[in-house]
């Protein structure tokens, strides 16, 4: 069993980003797995353990991202490509990932459902339409059976039990696995396990970032007491019109 | 080529909140490139139902005779339309199924793609969109310049509009390759607001101390006519099902109102949650960081201030 899972390289969610002449102010920050990847990584190693095979992690983006591709190894990973580019959007990232994946024939393409940062949620359907493969998303729990994947897929007000042959691509979220915190001996090893940097493919630019900025800030908080709800009712009726 | 395509969605029958929005916004980009507004939906829209797209600003209905229920089947079907409409633009509501289409319809017709839209374009320099980003902490704007563009748009993107076309339904024959996925079991709780669809949601957390205590949220989600979701803490203790967790790794809203009632407000929670357009926050603690991002509070116990807020709500609605 070849698995393959790709990982985004994001700020820390837990950082707050300043954005500067419409750029994100990134300075400082530290960089983790993008959260919904950590999750697929993490059924990948447990998948990978069951069928005793092999897992690859992939990551698109510049040398800055090696501490993170190491943290995947770290966590389980046998081995690491890293295509030497910026992600530059969706379309760029998932023919990265195609052109891999078409001399690897992966048995399984996992990763997360988006990406924390620019939350476009396109590689897995992207790399999937440009494979010929089914695409599962967003898959919550994944189950091997031989050949066969049995998934639960979220849908709208509850969920979906699904049955897919390998292979295919799934864009992941919890509960598949927990978060995997790598120990000692992970960390040790994952400085030796092989990281092979490949150059991008060419693709052709379809988008381009103009600028971020913060979102439109609220107002400052308006305070009701306890004691006098029919206020906020009349608040919510004739301020703010939303009843 | 300036015609718009619009995917439409339906729920028992109807199309859902979400693609009328949807029909509405591809409606309003039409009329900026000088084109029509084409809706293409299978038949999980109803025929009685197909006429109503029109109010919203459809041109024209594409009205499919066969079922489409995953990504790649939808993505074969709206390619399809698309191409036959020579589309410019094509528009989806945000959904969990139509999230999944987007992606494989940008690859088809070798077009770009924007999900996460919030605002009509601007066209005045290109075609460039506006988007959430950074899981709600930015805007961005993107430029697309492709020939045609995919667009997904957030709910509350542009809003619905009241139009007075003409009736126009044509049935459209698409070859749909059947997914390879198998479908072995739905478990869906029907009679239930969809959360992603809903105009006021009603979400609680650990401050309600166990699943049992979720009744009065039911009531007050019920005087409301709302939806009921929760913070990721309870959905991980199962307290409540996955589907209801908003949040940074659980599903992103942005309803009229919202109410948050013993959720402390942890930075990933108000990630799913900061583009509603007005936040009620409820909670004990009058350091919750909740109270910093939203619009009104009350420091209260929950079990004290919600069936309160219940009877007074009762009486007014």
């Amino acid at each position: 069993m070849k698995i393959l899972t790709c990982i985004s390289h994001v700020p820390d969610t837990n950082a707050k980003i300043p954005f500067k002449d419409g750029q994100p102010d990134l300075n400082g920050i530290s960089f983790v797995i993008a959260p919904y990847d950590d999750f697929a990584l993490a059924r990948a190693v447990e998948l990978r353990d069951q069928t005793k095979g092999k897992l690859t992690v992939l990551n698109v983006g510049l040398a800055d991202t090696e501490p993170t591709i190491r943290k995947a190894l770290a966590i389980g990973a046998d081995d690491a490509i890293r295509v030497n580019a910026h992600p530059h959007d969706a379309f760029y990232v998932a023919s990265q990932i195609a052109a891999i994946a078409k001399q690897e024939n992966y048995d399984l393409i996992l990763m997360g459902r988006e990406s924390s940062d620019f939350n476009g949620g396109q590689v897995h359907g992207m790399v999937a339409e440009m494979l010929g493969l089914p695409c599962v998303v967003p898959c919550m729990k994944l189950d091997l059976n031989g050949n066969v994947a049995v998934m639960q897929r979220e849908i709208e007000g509850g969920k979906e039990i699904v049955e897919v042959a390998l292979p295919f691509v799934a864009g992941c979220q919890e509960p598949i696995a927990e978060w995997k915190i790598p120990n000692m001996r992970g960390i040790m090893s994952a400085k030796t396990k092989p990281l092979k940097v490949v150059e991008p493919v060419a693709v052709e630019n379809y988008t381009r970032i103009i600028k971020y900025e913060m979102p439109p800030q609220r107002s400052s908080v308006k305070m009701i007491d306890k004691d006098n709800i029919g206020e906020l009712v009349r608040l919510l009726r004739e301020e703010a019109k939303v009843l | 080529m300036s015609n718009v395509l619009i995917y439409v969605e339906a729920e028992n029958g109807a199309a859902k909140k979400s693609s009328l929005e949807a029909v509405s916004y591809g409606a309003a980009v039409a009329e900026m490139l000088g084109g029509k507004a084409v809706a293409v939906a299978a038949a999980d829209l109803s025929a009685d139902h197909a006429g109503e797209l029109a109010k919203f600003g459809a041109d024209k209905v594409l009205h499919f005779g066969g079922t489409v229920n995953q990504s790649s089947e939808i993505a074969e079907l709206v390619a399809a339309a698309a191409q036959q409409e020579n589309a410019a633009v094509v528009v989806t509501a945000k959904s969990i199924n139509a999230d999944g289409a987007v992606p494989m319809i940008g690859v088809k017709l070798k077009a770009s793609v924007a999900t996460n839209v919030t605002a009509l374009p601007d066209l005045s320099n290109g075609f460039v969109v506006t988007r959430a980003a950074y899981t709600g902490k930015a805007i961005t704007q993107v430029s697309l310049h492709s020939n045609v563009k995919v667009l997904s748009i957030k709910k509350n993107a542009s809003g619905t509009k009241e139009y007075n076309k003409p009736l126009a339904v044509e049935s459209f024959n698409a070859n749909i390759s059947a997914s390879k996925i198998t479908v072995k079991e739905v478990k869906k709780q029907t009679g239930e607001i969809l959360l992603p669809e809903a105009d006021i949601v009603v979400s609680a957390g650990r401050g309600l101390k166990g699943p049992e205590n979720w009744g009065m949220i039911e009531e007050l989600a019920k005087t409301l006519g709302a939806a009921t979701a929760c913070s990721k803490p309870v959905s991980d203790m199962d307290w409540r099902p996955h589907h209801e967790h908003v949040g940074q790794t659980g599903i992103k809203v942005s309803p009229n109102l919202y109410f948050a009632i013993g959720i402390s407000g942890a930075i990933q929670h108000l990630a799913g949650v900061n583009s509603s357009k007005v936040i009620v926050v409820i909670n004990k603690d009058p350091e919750a960081p909740f109270f910093k991002s939203a619009d009104y509070g009350i420091v209260g116990d929950a079990f004290e201030v919600v069936p309160k807020l219940n009877e007074a709500l009762k009486a007014a609605l």
